[in-house]
Protein backbone atom coordinates (compact mmCIF):
# COMPACT_ATOMS: atom_id res chain seq x y z
CA UNK A 1 0.00 0.00 0.00
CA UNK A 2 2.93 2.60 0.90
CA UNK A 3 4.77 1.48 -2.81
CA UNK A 4 1.36 2.34 -4.37
CA UNK A 5 0.77 5.68 -2.83
CA UNK A 6 4.60 6.51 -3.11
CA UNK A 7 4.20 5.94 -7.14
CA UNK A 8 1.24 7.61 -7.35
CA UNK A 9 2.88 10.31 -5.23
CA UNK A 10 5.91 10.23 -7.89
CA UNK A 11 3.80 10.48 -10.56
CA UNK A 12 2.05 13.17 -9.54
CA UNK A 13 5.10 15.06 -8.99
CA UNK A 14 6.30 14.24 -12.28
CA UNK A 15 3.31 15.44 -14.16
CA UNK A 16 3.79 18.61 -12.27
CA UNK A 17 0.10 18.36 -10.28
CA UNK A 18 1.67 19.18 -6.87
CA UNK A 19 1.26 23.00 -5.66
CA UNK A 20 4.14 24.69 -4.46
CA UNK A 21 4.20 23.74 -0.88
CA UNK A 22 4.36 20.16 -1.83
CA UNK A 23 6.57 20.33 -4.50
CA UNK A 24 9.48 21.57 -2.30
CA UNK A 25 8.77 19.90 0.68
CA UNK A 26 9.18 16.80 -1.79
CA UNK A 27 12.31 18.16 -3.72
CA UNK A 28 13.92 17.79 -0.01
CA UNK A 29 13.12 14.28 0.03
CA UNK A 30 14.32 13.74 -2.79
CA UNK A 31 17.52 15.20 -1.89
CA UNK A 32 17.91 13.49 1.62
CA UNK A 33 16.28 10.30 0.69
CA UNK A 34 18.50 8.76 -2.75
CA UNK A 35 16.52 5.39 -2.80
CA UNK A 36 13.09 8.42 -3.28
CA UNK A 37 15.92 10.09 -5.97
CA UNK A 38 16.04 6.52 -7.56
CA UNK A 39 12.87 6.12 -7.82
CA UNK A 40 11.86 8.92 -8.98
CA UNK A 41 14.28 8.98 -12.08
CA UNK A 42 13.54 5.37 -12.74
CA UNK A 43 10.17 6.49 -12.83
CA UNK A 44 10.78 9.57 -14.96
CA UNK A 45 12.75 7.04 -17.62
CA UNK A 46 9.49 4.44 -17.23
CA UNK A 47 7.05 7.37 -18.44
CA UNK A 48 9.54 8.25 -20.91
CA UNK A 49 9.29 4.46 -22.35
CA UNK A 50 5.65 4.54 -22.30
CA UNK A 51 5.50 7.11 -23.78
CA UNK A 52 7.24 6.25 -26.76
CA UNK A 53 5.86 3.02 -27.14
CA UNK A 54 2.16 4.87 -27.14
CA UNK A 55 3.61 6.68 -29.96
CA UNK A 56 5.02 3.91 -31.97
CA UNK A 57 1.82 2.12 -31.66
CA UNK A 58 -0.36 5.28 -33.02
CA UNK A 59 2.38 5.61 -36.15
CA UNK A 60 1.84 2.12 -36.92
CA UNK A 61 -1.68 2.10 -36.85
CA UNK A 62 -1.96 5.56 -38.90
CA UNK A 63 1.22 3.67 -41.57
CA UNK A 64 -1.33 0.05 -41.87
CA UNK A 65 -4.68 2.68 -42.35
CA UNK A 66 -2.59 4.62 -44.87
CA UNK A 67 -1.64 1.47 -47.15
CA UNK A 68 -4.75 0.11 -46.99
CA UNK A 69 -6.63 3.18 -48.11
CA UNK A 70 -4.26 3.62 -50.99
CA UNK A 71 -4.27 0.01 -52.20
CA UNK A 72 -8.28 0.57 -52.24
CA UNK A 73 -8.05 3.70 -54.03
CA UNK A 74 -5.53 1.59 -56.92
CA UNK A 75 -2.50 4.20 -55.99
CA UNK A 76 -0.63 0.98 -54.74
CA UNK A 77 -0.87 -1.96 -56.65
CA UNK A 78 0.32 -5.39 -54.96
CA UNK A 79 -0.08 -7.89 -58.13
CA UNK A 80 -2.28 -7.65 -61.12
CA UNK A 81 -5.74 -8.86 -59.46
CA UNK A 82 -6.55 -5.38 -57.57
CA UNK A 83 -6.13 -3.06 -60.62
CA UNK A 84 -9.57 -3.17 -61.88
CA UNK A 85 -10.92 -2.51 -58.43
CA UNK A 86 -8.66 0.07 -58.05
CA UNK A 87 -10.59 1.78 -61.21
CA UNK A 88 -13.45 0.75 -60.39
CA UNK A 89 -12.60 3.05 -56.74
CA UNK A 90 -10.75 5.89 -58.29
CA UNK A 91 -14.05 6.83 -60.77
CA UNK A 92 -16.19 6.75 -57.27
CA UNK A 93 -13.75 8.83 -55.73
CA UNK A 94 -14.05 11.42 -58.92
CA UNK A 95 -17.19 11.49 -58.88
CA UNK A 96 -19.01 10.66 -54.65
CA UNK A 97 -16.85 11.67 -52.69
CA UNK A 98 -19.43 11.76 -49.52
CA UNK A 99 -19.46 8.58 -49.86
CA UNK A 100 -15.75 7.88 -49.55
CA UNK A 101 -15.86 9.97 -46.88
CA UNK A 102 -18.33 7.57 -44.84
CA UNK A 103 -16.68 4.38 -45.94
CA UNK A 104 -13.56 5.95 -44.69
CA UNK A 105 -15.45 6.68 -41.56
CA UNK A 106 -16.79 3.16 -41.38
CA UNK A 107 -13.27 2.09 -41.88
CA UNK A 108 -12.25 3.95 -38.83
CA UNK A 109 -14.62 2.52 -36.51
CA UNK A 110 -13.74 -1.00 -38.08
CA UNK A 111 -10.44 0.12 -36.93
CA UNK A 112 -11.51 1.43 -33.79
CA UNK A 113 -13.76 -2.15 -32.95
CA UNK A 114 -10.48 -4.36 -34.52
CA UNK A 115 -8.25 -2.47 -32.24
CA UNK A 116 -10.68 -3.05 -29.05
CA UNK A 117 -10.99 -6.53 -30.24
CA UNK A 118 -7.10 -6.69 -29.46
CA UNK A 119 -7.36 -5.15 -25.96
CA UNK A 120 -9.92 -7.34 -24.78
CA UNK A 121 -8.17 -10.70 -26.84
CA UNK A 122 -6.62 -13.51 -24.18
CA UNK A 123 -4.04 -12.95 -22.44
CA UNK A 124 -1.25 -15.56 -23.89
CA UNK A 125 1.37 -13.51 -25.21
CA UNK A 126 3.22 -15.69 -27.22
CA UNK A 127 2.22 -16.68 -30.55
CA UNK A 128 3.45 -20.20 -29.87
CA UNK A 129 1.17 -20.93 -26.85
CA UNK A 130 -2.48 -21.63 -27.42
CA UNK A 131 -4.89 -21.27 -24.62
CA UNK A 132 -7.35 -23.85 -24.56
CA UNK A 133 -10.53 -21.99 -23.42
CA UNK A 134 -12.89 -21.78 -26.75
CA UNK A 135 -13.16 -18.39 -28.38
CA UNK A 136 -16.55 -17.03 -29.27
CA UNK A 137 -17.46 -18.58 -32.35
CA UNK A 138 -16.82 -21.96 -30.63
CA UNK A 139 -18.87 -21.63 -28.12
CA UNK A 140 -21.38 -20.01 -30.65
CA UNK A 141 -21.44 -23.15 -32.88
CA UNK A 142 -21.77 -25.05 -29.60
CA UNK A 143 -24.54 -23.44 -28.32
CA UNK A 144 -26.17 -24.16 -31.70
CA UNK A 145 -25.76 -27.38 -31.19
CA UNK A 146 -27.00 -26.96 -27.53
CA UNK A 147 -30.26 -25.36 -28.84
CA UNK A 148 -31.14 -28.57 -31.17
CA UNK A 149 -30.89 -30.26 -28.09
CA UNK A 150 -31.73 -29.05 -25.26
CA UNK A 151 -34.71 -26.74 -24.50
CA UNK A 152 -32.58 -23.05 -24.97
CA UNK A 153 -35.00 -21.34 -22.33
CA UNK A 154 -33.14 -23.13 -19.75
CA UNK A 155 -30.29 -21.50 -20.00
CA UNK A 156 -29.00 -19.36 -17.33
CA UNK A 157 -26.93 -16.83 -18.81
CA UNK A 158 -28.58 -13.42 -18.73
CA UNK A 159 -30.64 -12.49 -21.58
CA UNK A 160 -28.49 -9.42 -22.52
CA UNK A 161 -25.19 -11.00 -21.79
CA UNK A 162 -22.98 -12.62 -24.69
CA UNK A 163 -21.58 -15.91 -24.12
CA UNK A 164 -17.57 -14.78 -24.36
CA UNK A 165 -15.41 -18.07 -24.03
CA UNK A 166 -15.89 -21.73 -22.22
CA UNK A 167 -13.38 -24.52 -21.12
CA UNK A 168 -13.44 -26.60 -17.98
CA UNK A 169 -13.17 -26.90 -14.52
CA UNK A 170 -13.53 -28.83 -11.83
CA UNK A 171 -15.09 -29.16 -7.53
CA UNK A 172 -12.27 -28.64 -4.82
CA UNK A 173 -15.09 -28.57 -2.34
CA UNK A 174 -18.58 -30.03 -2.52
CA UNK A 175 -20.02 -26.62 -0.91
CA UNK A 176 -19.45 -25.77 -5.14
CA UNK A 177 -15.97 -24.34 -5.34
CA UNK A 178 -14.75 -25.02 -8.71
CA UNK A 179 -11.37 -23.97 -9.60
CA UNK A 180 -10.55 -23.60 -13.39
CA UNK A 181 -8.12 -20.75 -15.80
CA UNK A 182 -8.33 -17.14 -15.48
CA UNK A 183 -8.12 -17.12 -18.87
CA UNK A 184 -11.39 -18.32 -19.51
CA UNK A 185 -13.34 -16.09 -17.67
CA UNK A 186 -12.90 -13.05 -19.89
CA UNK A 187 -16.34 -11.58 -18.73
CA UNK A 188 -18.16 -10.79 -16.01
CA UNK A 189 -19.54 -13.76 -14.71
CA UNK A 190 -20.23 -17.63 -15.35
CA UNK A 191 -22.31 -20.73 -15.84
CA UNK A 192 -21.41 -24.08 -14.86
CA UNK A 193 -23.00 -27.16 -16.48
CA UNK A 194 -22.10 -30.35 -15.33
CA UNK A 195 -21.68 -33.78 -17.16
CA UNK A 196 -24.98 -34.17 -17.04
CA UNK A 197 -25.92 -30.94 -18.91
CA UNK A 198 -27.56 -29.40 -15.81
CA UNK A 199 -26.46 -25.28 -15.87
CA UNK A 200 -26.30 -23.91 -12.37
CA UNK A 201 -24.95 -19.69 -11.86
CA UNK A 202 -21.44 -19.22 -10.21
CA UNK A 203 -19.84 -16.20 -9.27
CA UNK A 204 -16.04 -15.35 -9.79
CA UNK A 205 -14.19 -15.22 -6.32
CA UNK A 206 -11.05 -15.39 -7.33
CA UNK A 207 -8.90 -14.22 -9.87
CA UNK A 208 -4.56 -14.93 -10.15
CA UNK A 209 -3.52 -13.83 -13.95
CA UNK A 210 -0.01 -14.63 -12.81
CA UNK A 211 -1.02 -18.61 -12.13
CA UNK A 212 -4.09 -18.53 -14.31
CA UNK A 213 -6.04 -19.99 -11.88
CA UNK A 214 -9.63 -19.03 -10.56
CA UNK A 215 -12.45 -19.76 -8.62
CA UNK A 216 -15.58 -20.07 -8.93
CA UNK A 217 -18.64 -20.52 -6.66
CA UNK A 218 -21.78 -22.25 -7.43
CA UNK A 219 -24.74 -20.25 -6.27
CA UNK A 220 -27.40 -21.75 -7.14
CA UNK A 221 -30.54 -22.85 -5.74
CA UNK A 222 -30.85 -26.06 -7.50
CA UNK A 223 -27.32 -27.14 -7.08
CA UNK A 224 -27.66 -30.39 -4.44
CA UNK A 225 -23.68 -30.73 -2.97
CA UNK A 226 -22.26 -33.60 -3.57
CA UNK A 227 -21.38 -36.40 -1.32
CA UNK A 228 -17.20 -35.77 -0.87
CA UNK A 229 -14.78 -35.70 -3.52
CA UNK A 230 -13.47 -38.66 -4.62
CA UNK A 231 -9.91 -36.93 -5.51
CA UNK A 232 -7.22 -35.39 -3.75
CA UNK A 233 -5.19 -33.04 -4.70
CA UNK A 234 -1.46 -33.53 -4.61
CA UNK A 235 1.08 -31.37 -2.80
CA UNK A 236 4.46 -32.53 -4.27
CA UNK A 237 5.74 -32.68 -7.65
CA UNK A 238 4.63 -35.53 -10.23
CA UNK A 239 7.31 -37.28 -11.82
CA UNK A 240 8.74 -37.32 -15.19
CA UNK A 241 7.32 -40.09 -17.10
CA UNK A 242 4.69 -40.36 -14.89
CA UNK A 243 1.23 -41.76 -16.46
CA UNK A 244 -1.67 -39.21 -16.57
CA UNK A 245 -5.40 -38.34 -18.19
CA UNK A 246 -7.67 -35.31 -18.14
CA UNK A 247 -11.04 -34.95 -18.53
CA UNK A 248 -12.64 -31.81 -20.12
CA UNK A 249 -15.23 -30.18 -22.41
CA UNK A 250 -13.88 -29.64 -25.87
CA UNK A 251 -17.04 -30.25 -27.34
CA UNK A 252 -20.40 -30.34 -25.36
CA UNK A 253 -19.80 -33.80 -23.80
CA UNK A 254 -17.10 -34.94 -21.27
CA UNK A 255 -14.15 -35.91 -23.61
CA UNK A 256 -11.51 -38.03 -21.66
CA UNK A 257 -7.94 -38.10 -22.79
CA UNK A 258 -4.49 -39.81 -21.50
CA UNK A 259 -0.55 -39.20 -21.74
CA UNK A 260 2.17 -38.79 -19.62
CA UNK A 261 4.28 -36.19 -17.78
CA UNK A 262 7.25 -34.99 -20.48
CA UNK A 263 9.20 -32.17 -18.27
CA UNK A 264 8.86 -30.78 -14.52
CA UNK A 265 8.19 -26.97 -15.67
CA UNK A 266 6.20 -25.81 -18.57
CA UNK A 267 6.65 -23.33 -21.69
CA UNK A 268 10.99 -21.40 -21.23
CA UNK A 269 11.18 -23.32 -18.31
CA UNK A 270 7.93 -22.08 -16.55
CA UNK A 271 8.15 -23.44 -12.81
CA UNK A 272 4.40 -23.33 -12.22
CA UNK A 273 3.70 -25.56 -14.66
CA UNK A 274 4.24 -28.82 -16.45
CA UNK A 275 4.94 -29.86 -20.06
CA UNK A 276 2.51 -32.90 -20.67
CA UNK A 277 1.76 -34.74 -23.75
CA UNK A 278 -1.63 -35.25 -24.10
CA UNK A 279 -4.29 -34.52 -26.98
CA UNK A 280 -5.76 -31.35 -25.72
CA UNK A 281 -8.12 -28.77 -27.26
CA UNK A 282 -9.70 -25.58 -26.81
CA UNK A 283 -12.07 -25.93 -24.44
CA UNK A 284 -10.47 -28.57 -22.25
CA UNK A 285 -8.51 -25.35 -20.49
CA UNK A 286 -9.14 -25.49 -16.65
CA UNK A 287 -9.76 -29.03 -16.94
CA UNK A 288 -8.00 -31.43 -14.03
CA UNK A 289 -4.60 -33.44 -14.96
CA UNK A 290 -4.77 -36.56 -12.59
CA UNK A 291 -2.39 -39.61 -12.23
CA UNK A 292 -2.73 -42.76 -12.36
CA UNK A 293 -4.02 -43.43 -8.83
CA UNK A 294 -6.27 -40.55 -9.65
CA UNK A 295 -4.85 -37.39 -7.67
CA UNK A 296 -5.01 -33.98 -9.37
CA UNK A 297 -1.60 -33.19 -10.58
CA UNK A 298 -1.70 -30.13 -12.44
CA UNK A 299 -4.81 -28.08 -14.47
CA UNK A 300 -4.65 -28.04 -18.02
CA UNK A 301 -4.62 -24.47 -19.24
CA UNK A 302 -2.00 -24.13 -22.91
CA UNK A 303 -0.73 -25.77 -25.49
CA UNK A 304 2.34 -25.25 -28.03
CA UNK A 305 0.75 -23.98 -31.27
CA UNK A 306 2.91 -25.45 -33.71
CA UNK A 307 3.77 -29.08 -31.67
CA UNK A 308 1.34 -31.95 -31.94
CA UNK A 309 0.20 -32.91 -28.22
CA UNK A 310 2.56 -30.26 -26.62
CA UNK A 311 1.02 -29.23 -23.77
CA UNK A 312 1.07 -27.71 -20.22
CA UNK A 313 -0.50 -27.54 -16.93
CA UNK A 314 -0.52 -25.47 -14.02
CA UNK A 315 0.78 -27.66 -11.07
CA UNK A 316 -1.23 -28.69 -8.43
CA UNK A 317 0.16 -26.89 -5.33
CA UNK A 318 -0.61 -23.87 -6.77
CA UNK A 319 -4.33 -24.61 -5.84
CA UNK A 320 -3.36 -24.58 -2.45
CA UNK A 321 -1.73 -21.49 -2.89
CA UNK A 322 -4.93 -19.49 -4.49
CA UNK A 323 -6.61 -21.02 -1.76
CA UNK A 324 -4.89 -19.42 1.09
CA UNK A 325 -4.90 -16.33 -0.71
CA UNK A 326 -8.17 -16.25 -0.76
CA UNK A 327 -9.03 -17.31 2.72
CA UNK A 328 -6.67 -14.24 3.25
CA UNK A 329 -8.67 -11.86 1.14
CA UNK A 330 -11.97 -13.18 2.33
CA UNK A 331 -12.78 -14.59 5.88
CA UNK A 332 -16.32 -15.37 4.50
CA UNK A 333 -14.26 -18.21 2.63
CA UNK A 334 -12.45 -19.83 5.51
CA UNK A 335 -15.00 -22.64 5.46
CA UNK A 336 -13.02 -23.98 2.14
CA UNK A 337 -11.45 -26.85 2.54
CA UNK A 338 -9.84 -28.93 -0.18
CA UNK A 339 -10.20 -32.99 -0.46
CA UNK A 340 -7.19 -34.84 1.43
CA UNK A 341 -8.27 -38.32 0.60
CA UNK A 342 -8.46 -40.23 -2.64
CA UNK A 343 -10.87 -43.41 -3.21
CA UNK A 344 -9.11 -44.03 -7.11
CA UNK A 345 -6.28 -45.98 -6.00
CA UNK A 346 -5.68 -48.81 -7.54
CA UNK A 347 -9.55 -48.60 -9.31
CA UNK A 348 -10.04 -49.62 -12.77
CA UNK A 349 -9.39 -46.57 -15.23
CA UNK A 350 -13.40 -46.87 -16.56
CA UNK A 351 -14.29 -46.82 -12.49
CA UNK A 352 -12.14 -43.52 -12.13
CA UNK A 353 -13.83 -41.88 -14.78
CA UNK A 354 -17.12 -42.79 -13.51
CA UNK A 355 -16.57 -41.34 -10.31
CA UNK A 356 -14.86 -38.42 -11.18
CA UNK A 357 -16.67 -37.03 -13.95
CA UNK A 358 -19.94 -35.91 -12.31
CA UNK A 359 -17.01 -33.69 -10.57
CA UNK A 360 -16.00 -32.01 -13.93
CA UNK A 361 -17.59 -29.04 -14.93
CA UNK A 362 -18.26 -27.45 -18.47
CA UNK A 363 -17.43 -23.51 -17.78
CA UNK A 364 -19.33 -20.64 -19.84
CA UNK A 365 -18.12 -17.36 -19.14
CA UNK A 366 -20.58 -14.57 -20.17
CA UNK A 367 -20.38 -10.41 -20.50
CA UNK A 368 -22.32 -7.59 -21.90
CA UNK B 1 9.44 -6.80 -37.28
CA UNK B 2 13.21 -7.97 -36.94
CA UNK B 3 15.32 -6.63 -34.09
CA UNK B 4 19.12 -7.21 -35.61
CA UNK B 5 21.83 -7.02 -33.03
CA UNK B 6 25.53 -8.44 -35.00
CA UNK B 7 27.50 -5.61 -35.91
CA UNK B 8 27.38 -4.08 -39.35
CA UNK B 9 29.96 -5.75 -42.03
CA UNK B 10 29.18 -3.32 -44.82
CA UNK B 11 29.93 -0.10 -43.07
CA UNK B 12 32.70 0.50 -45.78
CA UNK B 13 30.49 0.07 -48.16
CA UNK B 14 28.75 3.23 -47.43
CA UNK B 15 31.65 5.58 -46.86
CA UNK B 16 31.60 5.88 -50.66
CA UNK B 17 28.46 7.64 -50.42
CA UNK B 18 28.83 10.53 -47.92
CA UNK B 19 30.19 12.98 -50.59
CA UNK B 20 25.96 13.04 -51.21
CA UNK B 21 24.98 13.95 -48.29
CA UNK B 22 26.36 17.27 -48.68
CA UNK B 23 25.36 17.65 -52.26
CA UNK B 24 22.24 17.16 -51.42
CA UNK B 25 22.27 19.36 -48.59
CA UNK B 26 22.71 22.44 -50.77
CA UNK B 27 19.88 21.39 -52.89
CA UNK B 28 16.52 20.66 -49.99
CA UNK B 29 17.31 23.30 -47.53
CA UNK B 30 14.65 25.61 -49.02
CA UNK B 31 12.46 23.35 -49.71
CA UNK B 32 9.34 24.16 -47.15
CA UNK B 33 7.07 21.48 -48.50
CA UNK B 34 9.41 18.88 -47.77
CA UNK B 35 9.76 20.33 -44.38
CA UNK B 36 5.74 20.53 -43.89
CA UNK B 37 5.25 17.02 -44.74
CA UNK B 38 8.14 16.39 -42.02
CA UNK B 39 6.22 18.15 -39.46
CA UNK B 40 2.83 16.49 -40.07
CA UNK B 41 4.55 13.52 -40.03
CA UNK B 42 6.52 13.82 -36.64
CA UNK B 43 2.58 15.20 -35.20
CA UNK B 44 1.26 11.61 -36.71
CA UNK B 45 -0.63 13.86 -39.71
CA UNK B 46 -3.30 11.33 -42.00
CA UNK B 47 -3.17 13.63 -44.59
CA UNK B 48 0.69 14.20 -43.99
CA UNK B 49 1.89 10.46 -44.05
CA UNK B 50 -0.61 9.68 -46.83
CA UNK B 51 1.37 11.80 -49.20
CA UNK B 52 5.06 10.87 -48.17
CA UNK B 53 3.46 6.88 -48.74
CA UNK B 54 2.40 7.91 -52.12
CA UNK B 55 5.51 9.92 -53.14
CA UNK B 56 7.48 6.93 -52.55
CA UNK B 57 6.11 3.51 -51.50
CA UNK B 58 6.24 2.28 -55.09
CA UNK B 59 9.86 3.38 -55.62
CA UNK B 60 10.76 1.07 -52.86
CA UNK B 61 8.65 -1.52 -53.60
CA UNK B 62 10.02 -1.76 -57.24
CA UNK B 63 13.81 -2.21 -55.73
CA UNK B 64 12.65 -4.49 -53.25
CA UNK B 65 10.45 -6.66 -55.62
CA UNK B 66 14.07 -6.72 -58.62
CA UNK B 67 15.79 -7.59 -55.20
CA UNK B 68 14.26 -10.89 -54.45
CA UNK B 69 11.46 -9.61 -52.28
CA UNK B 70 7.97 -10.29 -52.07
CA UNK B 71 4.73 -7.14 -51.45
CA UNK B 72 4.44 -8.26 -47.94
CA UNK B 73 8.55 -7.42 -47.74
CA UNK B 74 8.03 -4.18 -49.68
CA UNK B 75 5.22 -3.18 -46.88
CA UNK B 76 7.19 -4.21 -43.57
CA UNK B 77 10.72 -2.52 -45.04
CA UNK B 78 8.86 1.08 -46.19
CA UNK B 79 6.82 1.60 -42.90
CA UNK B 80 9.94 0.02 -41.06
CA UNK B 81 11.90 3.39 -42.95
CA UNK B 82 9.00 5.51 -41.92
CA UNK B 83 8.94 5.00 -38.75
CA UNK B 84 12.76 5.57 -38.49
CA UNK B 85 12.31 8.81 -40.01
CA UNK B 86 9.25 9.74 -37.63
CA UNK B 87 11.43 9.19 -34.64
CA UNK B 88 14.12 11.59 -36.03
CA UNK B 89 11.61 13.85 -36.89
CA UNK B 90 10.52 13.72 -33.48
CA UNK B 91 13.87 15.05 -32.25
CA UNK B 92 14.75 18.35 -30.94
CA UNK B 93 18.27 18.46 -32.97
CA UNK B 94 16.10 17.22 -36.41
CA UNK B 95 17.70 18.57 -39.67
CA UNK B 96 17.27 16.30 -42.49
CA UNK B 97 19.91 16.64 -44.89
CA UNK B 98 18.48 15.30 -48.13
CA UNK B 99 15.23 14.84 -49.74
CA UNK B 100 13.30 12.20 -47.75
CA UNK B 101 12.99 10.48 -51.62
CA UNK B 102 17.10 10.22 -50.81
CA UNK B 103 16.03 9.34 -47.05
CA UNK B 104 13.72 6.61 -47.33
CA UNK B 105 15.31 4.81 -49.66
CA UNK B 106 18.84 5.20 -48.45
CA UNK B 107 17.16 3.15 -44.75
CA UNK B 108 14.84 0.96 -46.92
CA UNK B 109 18.08 -0.28 -48.98
CA UNK B 110 19.78 -0.65 -45.84
CA UNK B 111 17.22 -2.53 -43.88
CA UNK B 112 16.75 -5.00 -47.10
CA UNK B 113 20.55 -5.63 -47.33
CA UNK B 114 20.33 -6.37 -44.14
CA UNK B 115 16.98 -8.28 -43.82
CA UNK B 116 18.76 -10.37 -47.34
CA UNK B 117 22.14 -10.94 -45.10
CA UNK B 118 19.92 -12.79 -42.54
CA UNK B 119 18.43 -14.37 -44.49
CA UNK B 120 21.69 -16.15 -46.18
CA UNK B 121 20.83 -14.32 -49.84
CA UNK B 122 22.68 -11.62 -50.19
CA UNK B 123 24.10 -11.11 -53.53
CA UNK B 124 26.79 -8.45 -54.37
CA UNK B 125 24.68 -7.41 -57.51
CA UNK B 126 22.05 -5.16 -55.67
CA UNK B 127 19.96 -3.47 -57.94
CA UNK B 128 20.37 0.41 -57.08
CA UNK B 129 18.94 3.05 -59.11
CA UNK B 130 18.59 6.25 -56.46
CA UNK B 131 20.94 8.07 -54.67
CA UNK B 132 21.74 6.99 -51.04
CA UNK B 133 23.39 9.18 -48.11
CA UNK B 134 24.89 7.40 -44.74
CA UNK B 135 22.32 6.42 -42.26
CA UNK B 136 23.96 4.03 -40.72
CA UNK B 137 23.62 5.97 -37.18
CA UNK B 138 20.11 6.40 -37.54
CA UNK B 139 19.47 3.31 -38.13
CA UNK B 140 21.44 2.18 -34.98
CA UNK B 141 19.13 4.57 -33.03
CA UNK B 142 15.85 3.25 -34.89
CA UNK B 143 16.93 -0.27 -33.67
CA UNK B 144 17.68 0.30 -30.39
CA UNK B 145 13.84 2.10 -30.19
CA UNK B 146 12.38 -0.99 -31.63
CA UNK B 147 14.53 -3.21 -28.52
CA UNK B 148 12.44 -1.25 -26.44
CA UNK B 149 8.80 -0.86 -28.26
CA UNK B 150 9.45 -4.96 -28.39
CA UNK B 151 10.55 -5.10 -24.69
CA UNK B 152 7.37 -3.12 -23.89
CA UNK B 153 5.18 -4.69 -25.87
CA UNK B 154 6.04 -8.15 -24.16
CA UNK B 155 5.80 -6.72 -20.95
CA UNK B 156 2.20 -5.43 -21.51
CA UNK B 157 1.71 -8.48 -22.80
CA UNK B 158 2.23 -10.80 -20.47
CA UNK B 159 0.60 -8.71 -18.02
CA UNK B 160 -3.23 -10.31 -18.29
CA UNK B 161 -6.15 -9.22 -17.82
CA UNK B 162 -7.66 -6.66 -16.93
CA UNK B 163 -4.38 -5.49 -16.15
CA UNK B 164 -3.45 -4.83 -19.54
CA UNK B 165 -6.81 -3.61 -20.85
CA UNK B 166 -6.74 -0.83 -17.71
CA UNK B 167 -3.21 0.43 -18.20
CA UNK B 168 -3.59 0.60 -21.87
CA UNK B 169 -6.85 2.59 -21.41
CA UNK B 170 -5.40 5.01 -18.99
CA UNK B 171 -1.69 5.62 -20.85
CA UNK B 172 -2.40 4.98 -24.23
CA UNK B 173 -6.07 6.06 -24.83
CA UNK B 174 -5.12 8.51 -22.21
CA UNK B 175 -8.82 8.01 -20.43
CA UNK B 176 -9.32 9.27 -17.02
CA UNK B 177 -10.00 7.02 -13.94
CA UNK B 178 -13.66 7.91 -13.11
CA UNK B 179 -14.41 6.06 -16.75
CA UNK B 180 -12.49 3.45 -16.82
CA UNK B 181 -13.85 2.49 -12.89
CA UNK B 182 -17.19 2.71 -14.75
CA UNK B 183 -15.79 0.37 -17.67
CA UNK B 184 -14.18 -2.03 -15.43
CA UNK B 185 -17.30 -2.81 -13.27
CA UNK B 186 -14.62 -1.04 -10.19
CA UNK B 187 -17.29 0.47 -7.52
CA UNK B 188 -15.11 3.73 -7.47
CA UNK B 189 -11.90 5.27 -9.09
CA UNK B 190 -10.13 4.90 -6.27
CA UNK B 191 -10.61 1.00 -6.36
CA UNK B 192 -9.49 1.05 -9.94
CA UNK B 193 -6.72 3.54 -9.63
CA UNK B 194 -5.27 1.33 -6.63
CA UNK B 195 -5.58 -1.67 -9.29
CA UNK B 196 -3.92 0.74 -12.08
CA UNK B 197 -0.55 1.39 -9.75
CA UNK B 198 -0.25 -2.32 -8.96
CA UNK B 199 -0.37 -3.01 -12.81
CA UNK B 200 2.13 -0.41 -13.11
CA UNK B 201 4.27 -2.06 -10.44
CA UNK B 202 4.48 -5.13 -12.21
CA UNK B 203 5.09 -3.80 -15.70
CA UNK B 204 7.78 -1.82 -14.12
CA UNK B 205 9.36 -4.97 -12.63
CA UNK B 206 8.65 -7.11 -16.64
CA UNK B 207 10.09 -3.53 -18.55
CA UNK B 208 13.30 -3.19 -16.69
CA UNK B 209 14.06 -7.06 -16.24
CA UNK B 210 13.91 -7.17 -19.71
CA UNK B 211 15.78 -3.92 -20.44
CA UNK B 212 18.72 -4.53 -18.04
CA UNK B 213 19.60 -7.18 -20.28
CA UNK B 214 19.44 -5.64 -23.26
CA UNK B 215 21.99 -2.93 -21.72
Amino acid sequence: MDDILLLETIERYLNGEMNNEERTYFDTLRKNTPEIDQMVVEHSMFLHQMDYYVAHTNIKHTLQKTHRNLLDRGDLNEGGELSTKGKVIQFWNRYKKVTAIAASVGGVIALFISGLAVYFSSAVTDPKLEQLGKDLEAVKKSQLYQGSIINEVKSKIPLNARLLSGGSGFLIDTKGFIITNAHILRGTGAVVVNSKGKEFNASIVHLDHEKDLAILKINDGEYMPLKSIPYQIQKNNADLGEEIFTLGYPRNDIVYGMGYLSAKTGYNGDPISYQIQISANPGNSGGPVFNKNGEVIGILSTKQAQAEGVAFAVKSNNIYAIVEDLKKSDTSFLKLKLPTKSSLKGVERKAQIKKVEDYVYYVKAYGK
Amino acid sequence: MIIFFEKNILVGFWVTFIPLTVLNEQIVKGDTNEQVLLIGLANNDSKAIETIYKDNFNMVQSFILNNNGSYDDARDIFQEAVIALYEKAQTESFVLTCQIKTYLYSICRRLWLKRLQQMGKYSRKIETVEDTVAVEEDLEAHEKRNAEFIIMDRALNSLGEPCKSLLEGYYLKKMNMAKLAEDFGYTNADNAKTQKYKCLMRLKKLFFSQYNIGE
